[in-house]
């Protein structure tokens, strides 16, 4: 009689045990990432202090992934752009904030005011606009009223367009 | 009749390299991970280039779904334990230790305080199927506001969590402005928390 044994079903039964170990655990280190966002709202003052309109860059973000910007803090009138087009957007007011001599490197403030038709990538791809084009002095602030307003018409002209 | 004839060959194949090699993976399966422990929610998150890994332990998460119901959780067992006597203590619950002890080992926590006892009491593998509505989460600081009363006592049974918000990329922002604000105060100074983000490739221009 031959004393060899068929290793075949001992192997069936490791590879098994292999597969069922694979698909109910995780590694120890998950690879999820984060973004770091200390945000200070509450009993601080939420304005920033005397800050000049010509440094500062607002932008609102609106229903379907639009983004629509101005200069300044106050708004005459709307333009809108998506996530991708906002990133030139925010160069070339970096880059006009650093020609200017009062100002120069990491003066540029972008205003962030996100709507309730917005939804939460649109929020988390701006904080990543931020950190990818190193503006260092960002806020999180409500939209005014005047703003809701101007995005209705702004809204009203966008659809007359694309009829 | 050929003089030579081919030699009858064994066909039978030595099989014990290839035992060694899966018990080796199997030995490396076991060791190299830990149970996942079962999710009742997904949540597709929004991605961004930041590439901070997140802290293995030490955090408390909060997780919000497409549809803005919020989850909490903690890691670690005997925190988790910890957590739900002090909630039983202080919201009258009546939970028994075994209900504890389910929760201890259970996924995160998504039902208002009055429901928390039926849920604990559903049998292990019927969480996933129940759907569980969110803890009710004002934006006023009243008692209706369970987020807060969640994220005060994790605070106090692990004050070294870090605050961590799990979102779904198409969760609307008021849903998620709740969170924040809930997060904004001065008993649990959640002013600084993280965003758990997919990574993405970073398509800025490399300066010269």
């Amino acid at each position: 009689m031959s004393t060899r044994v068929d290793l075949t079903p001992m192997v069936d039964l490791a590879f098994l045990l292999i597969t069922f170990f694979m698909l109910t655990t995780t590694m120890s280190k998950p690879q999820t990432m984060e973004i770091n966002m200390p945000v200070k709202p509450g009993p601080n003052d939420p304005k920033p202090p005397e800050v000049e309109a010509s440094r500062v860059l607002t932008l609102i973000l609106g229903k379907d992934n639009q983004i629509w910007y101005y200069e300044g803090l106050d708004a005459p009138e709307l333009k809108n752009t998506d996530i991708k087009g906002i990133r030139q957007v925010i160069l070339d007011k970096k880059a006009k904030v650093e020609a200017m001599p009062q100002f120069g490197k990491d003066k540029t403030v972008v205003i962030i005011k996100p709507t309730d038709e917005s939804i939460y990538k649109n929020m988390v791809d701006i904080l990543d606009e931020m950190a990818i084009n190193d503006i260092k002095i960002y806020a999180m602030v409500p939209v005014t009223p005047q703003e809701l307003a101007l995005l209705k018409t702004g809204n009203k002209q966008a659809e007359q367009q694309n009829k | 009749m050929p003089k030579h004839k081919m030699k009858r060959m064994s066909t039978i194949v030595d099989m014990t390299a290839m035992t060694d090699v899966s018990f080796l993976l199997l030995t490396f399966f076991m060791l190299a991970t830990k149970f996942k422990p079962p999710e009742n929610v997904t949540v597709v998150t929004p991605s961004s280039i930041s590439d901070t890994k997140i802290a293995e332990t030490d955090i408390m998460q909060i997780i919000v779904d497409a549809e803005g119901r919020v989850f909490f959780e903690m890691d670690g067992q005997p925190i988790k334990k910890e957590l739900i006597s002090k909630i039983n203590d202080d919201q009258k619950l009546g939970l028994t230790e075994a209900q504890m002890n389910k929760f201890a080992i259970g996924p995160a926590i998504g039902v208002p305080f009055n429901e928390l006892s039926s849920y604990l009491n559903l049998p292990l593998g019927d969480e996933k199927t129940f759907k569980s509505p969110g803890i009710p989460t004002d934006t006023t600081l009243t008692d209706s506001n369970q987020l807060f009363k969640w994220v005060a006592y994790g605070r106090i049974v692990n004050p070294k969590a870090r605050i961590v918000i799990k979102g779904d990329q198409d969760a609307s922002y008021p849903n998620i402005n709740k969170v924040i604000s809930t997060l904004a105060n001065d008993k649990i100074k959640g002013y600084k928390f993280n965003l758990v983000t997919s990574l993405e490739a970073s398509t800025k221009k490399k300066e010269e």
